[in-house]
């Protein structure tokens, strides 16, 4: 595979990322937020991969399971969070919990 | 079994943290006895340790237990540092505290607090023993602190009464000045040399610089002066009689306040490197201590009091034996002073447990009949420090007399001179206190509050000790005071401290090189520093004759004057010592005066510059922040965008440094 | 078809990846977030990351999407959400821009760059082996060279799963917290004035 082709996996790994992390600054919904956040880090599992294949690197493979693990640990926090949240307040948005403020 | 050192303190330290934890669970007498089982097991283990040391090289082991401050050149190890010195140190201080914990079990009967009593107490001995055993002067100065502030916690053990408590913040603060002098020491050592392990620094004292020697050395003795209540810094001792008396008998008598004398003994090569006014100033200051709480002492009407200014007269003793090159002098003294001081202070508490809480010699008396185990063993103590041979005070005060004599005949007679005023005043005491007519029978009553507690648990307490348990709290209705016998566990300690009280002495009898077994031992340690005395038969015998002579004078004057009343009491008692040289009131009025402005100055400058700086920080802090907190408005997304602008502005600076 | 392969895979991953983000119905963001899972499944494949391929489909499709669908469903969270108001005044402005400036940014260091920007040596020890499969050269690196790390992730998992456990439980004393009243007003009270002297 040429390197040109590489440099365009980068490229679409960058634009996922851009997309991934405008939607988490944008959207309100908790759960979209989650789906997001793992938008991004696919994007950077992506990138990982290229460059363990630019580098000639098992590595950049072994890397994206450690993100994979911290991924689903994530998730589940997140999603208990959610569910935490649902049950005190039904329909509550990521904005609402500002009442947490101190 | 050499190895086994570690046990040492670590005995102590778990029997304090199994009483911290669940001593109040575990209740009154049981406590009592962990505590004093956790010391004596040490004792034992002190022994075997002893045993094995003797197949050491040099009679030296040094044990690293693991990395405490590893910070760049600056190391200290947790680590012990077995010698001569620390197994004489060790062995007398488990011994005998062993024997005082046993002590307080009765001695504090019937007390509140008992479990917490027996806490410090295993404290206090930890603490002691690190201080001893620690291999740098970083962990000696840990233990330093660690027994000031038991020393703190049991002179204030009481502190229900206003005057315990403040006699606790006297001795802590006067403390801290002494503290100041062994911290600023620690530092010029470690910039001296680099180090401040014991091993290491020590062999490279001679070759020091005599002004940084010089230093250390008088910032050392700074510290020790603190800890050993010398001139100036003496004044902490008497009040800190406030505490319970095994209290009294275990630190500040017989432990503790050896620190600053084991202190100076264990950095004699940097004394020697010093200036020869320091030797001399040690030797003086030793000196003037012991005269003049020796005449303080004189004075006194509480027993403790006494043996509190006693206690300060024998340290100067020993600083004197310091000060002339006595090194060995000044731990022979140490030793034998722990075994006939805690027997005095231990059979003084035994006459103050007997008397109900009566301190006053004034309202005692007689009491030789009444409390004949303590009587036969205070007198004992009482020859021993006055010196009468072969007691083993007389042995050890003639030790440092000779090295004075060696160094000056000034420092000789003032030494005599206290000499012959211990005597007196011993005598004194032992007189008032268990001679001449019974004064107790007009001792106030209103002092029965307490002790109706005490006889309700000691009901309960009447186990199998009942032989020896008197019963005269039974009669604690009465209200007059029936002096009694102390229980078991009290005497216990007073019959094993006499016996060694009255031996000692054979630990270093000047006849022949033979004998001189304590010298011997500490060879290695103060060997090259020791002052030489070559004493003929002829001048032996004669200083020998002199003490006895002296000795014996004391107490016949004191005969005289108590006994036969010969002449008139207040002729000796002059106000101007009973209220010890008026050093006390001395240091009130400069405080209260021109000490007073120059502390107003200061707060002054406090409440402008440094509030002012404080305040104007806290303000600076509000007004900046009740701008700035518009940007923390609690939106989560908000703050994900401040990630992202940080991000962008890390790829901006990123792209501004690298190039392709 | 390499190149072929990409094009189509990276349009069906930017498609989905939009789709996440503009959906007014989160049950359609999260079948488009399969969409672009899968979509980055081929691209691993085409990576020759075969293991890491499989295990996208079935964790990340599997697992995780499947799970974050059953939470909506389980509180019936799916209802559209109005995505025409932003309480948040000039967020979009500025989340576009930041994200522009940071794709801008990237995009320019790696077109500029070319290869250069992957500075890092070839590797002796863990290079791609053409004889050796994909899977045992993953499962020995896993094992000899990242088992601590290994180990780590298993304390992680264990850490998070009793989290979400103890996050999750209901708890005896549930009251729904009343709505707030406004979205906007900050309800700012003055600080409580530190008093000016120190107790002295």
């Amino acid at each position: 595979m040429g390197s040109n082709l590489s440099l365009a996996y980068l490229m679409l790994s960058a634009i996922l990322f851009v997309i991934g992390g405008v939607g988490v600054l944008i959207r309100r919904n908790p759960l979209v937020m989650i789906m997001c956040v793992e938008l991004m880090l696919n994007a950077v599992n992506l990138s990982f991969v290229t460059f363990g294949k630019m580098l000639d690197d098992i590595s950049g493979q072994i890397i994206v399971f450690f993100v994979m693990v911290v991924a689903a640990a994530e998730v589940v926090v997140g999603l208990a969070l959610i569910v935490a949240m649902a049950r005190r307040r039904p329909g509550a948005t990521a904005d609402d919990l500002r009442t947490l403020r101190g | 079994m050499v190895g086994l050192v570690w046990l040492l303190p670590a005995l102590p330290l778990a029997g304090f943290l199994l009483l911290v934890f669940l001593g109040k669970r575990i209740g009154e007498p049981r406590s009592g006895w962990i505590g004093t089982g956790a010391v004596a097991l040490s004792f034992l283990t002190a022994c075997l340790v002893f045993v094995g040391l003797w197949g050491e090289p040099e009679h030296t082991y040094e044990l690293s237990l693991f990395k405490w401050i590893p910070a760049g050149h600056f190391n200290v190890d947790i680590g012990i540092l077995l010698d001569p010195l620390s197994m004489a140190m060790v062995l007398f201080i488990t011994g005998i505290a062993s024997l005082i914990h046993l002590y307080s079990i009765g001695y504090m009967h019937g007390d509140s607090r008992f479990p917490r009593f027996f806490t410090y107490l295993n404290l206090f001995v930890f603490s002691m023993l690190v201080l001893v055993l620690g291999n740098n002067l970083v962990l000696t100065f840990l233990g330093w602190e660690g027994v000031g502030a038991c020393s703190y916690f049991l002179i204030a053990f009481w502190f229900e009464k206003e005057e315990n408590a403040s006699a606790g913040k006297k001795a802590f603060i006067t403390n801290r000045v002494g503290d100041w002098g062994f911290m600023i020491a620690i530092f010029m050592t470690f910039f001296a040399f680099g180090t401040v392990t014991y091993t290491q620094f020590l062999p490279m004292a001679p070759g020091l610089a005599q002004t940084t020697a010089t230093f250390i050395a008088l910032m050392l003795f700074v510290g020790a002066i603190g800890k050993s209540a010398q001139i100036p810094l003496f004044i902490w001792l008497p009040d800190a009689m406030a505490g319970p008396t095994p209290v009294s008998a275990l630190i500040h008598a017989a432990t503790m306040v050896t620190a600053g004398v084991y202190l100076l003994v264990r950095v004699n090569p940097i004394i020697a490197a010093s200036a020869s006014w320091i030797p001399w100033m040690i030797a003086i200051v030793g000196c003037a201590t012991a005269f003049l709480a020796a005449t303080i002492a004189l004075a006194q009407q509480d027993i403790k009091k006494v043996l509190a200014y006693s206690t300060v007269s024998q340290l100067g003793y020993m600083f004197l034996a310091i000060g002339v090159g006595g090194y060995s002098a000044a731990i022979f003294h140490m030793i034998t002073h722990a075994f006939f001081k805690a027997l005095l202070f231990l059979g003084a508490g035994s006459v103050i447990h007997g008397m109900r809480d009566e301190q006053d010699m004034r309202r005692m008396g007689a009491l030789r009949k009444l409390m004949p185990v303590t009587a036969v063993t205070f007198i004992i103590g009482w020859l021993a420090i006055a010196g009468v041979p072969p007691f083993s005070g007389f042995w050890s005060k003639d030790d440092i007399l000779a090295y004075a004599l060696h160094k000056s005949p000034i420092l000789y007679v003032v030494g005599l001179i206290t000499a012959l005023l211990t005597a007196f005043y011993m005598s004194r005491l032992v007189f008032r206190v268990f001679y001449g007519d019974a004064r107790w029978g007009e001792s106030a009553e209103g002092e029965l509050a307490n002790l109706n507690a005490h006889t309700a648990t000691d009901a309960v307490e009447a186990d199998d000790h009942a032989d020896t348990h008197d019963d005269d709290h039974a009669h604690a209705g009465h209200g007059a005071v029936h002096p009694h016998e102390s229980k078991w566990p009290m005497l216990v300690p007073l019959i094993v401290l006499a016996f060694f009280a009255a031996v000692a002495g054979v630990l270093n009898l000047p006849f022949t090189e033979h004998l001189e077994f304590l010298n011997r031992w500490l060879e290695p340690v103060v060997g090259e520093n020791q002052a030489h005395l070559s004493l003929g038969g002829v001048q032996l015998t004669v200083e020998l004759l002199i003490s006895t002579t002296i000795a014996l004078l004391g107490i016949f004057a004191a005969y005289m004057v108590y006994l036969k009343k010969k002449i008139d009491p207040r002729r000796i008692e002059l106000p101007f010592f009973a209220n010890g040289w008026y050093i006390d009131q001395g240091i009130t009025a400069f405080m209260g005066g021109i000490g007073r402005k120059g502390f107003e100055l200061i707060a002054m400058f406090d409440k402008v510059v440094i509030d002012g700086a404080v305040n104007g920080v806290g303000r600076a802090t509000r007004g900046g922040a009740s701008r700035l907190r518009a940007i923390e408005n609690g939106y989560v997304r908000w703050y994900a965008l401040m990630i992202g602008v940080g991000a962008v502005l890390i790829v901006a600076f990123v792209m501004t440094q690298v190039s392709f | 078809m390499e190149t072929a392969v990409f094009i189509v895979s990276a349009l069906i991953v930017l498609a989905g990846g939009l789709g996440v983000v503009t959906s007014r119905n989160p049950v359609h963001a999260a079948l488009s977030l399969i969409a672009t899972l899968f979509g980055i499944a081929v691209l691993f494949l085409n990576l020759g990351a075969q293991l890491l391929a499989v295990v996208q489909v079935i964790v990340y499709t599997g697992a995780i999407v499947v799970l974050i669908l059953f939470v909506m469903m389980l509180l019936g969270v799916d209802r559209e959400e109005d995505l025409d108001t932003e309480p948040l005044v000039g967020q979009r402005l500025l989340a576009g821009l930041i994200g522009l400036l940071f794709l801008g940014a990237i995009l320019a260091i790696v077109i500029v760059g070319k290869d250069a920007i992957v500075t890092g040596s070839h590797s002796v020890t863990n290079a791609i082996s053409p004889t050796v499969s994909n899977i045992s050269q993953i499962g020995t690196a896993l094992f000899t060279t990242y088992v601590f790390p290994l180990e780590v992730t298993a304390g992680l998992l264990t850490i998070a799963v009793v989290g979400a456990v103890v996050l999750s439980r209901r708890p005896r004393d549930l009251e729904p917290i009343p709505e707030q009243e406004s979205m906007t007003d900050m309800g700012d009270e003055p600080l409580t004035a530190i008093p000016e002297e120190g107790a002295h």
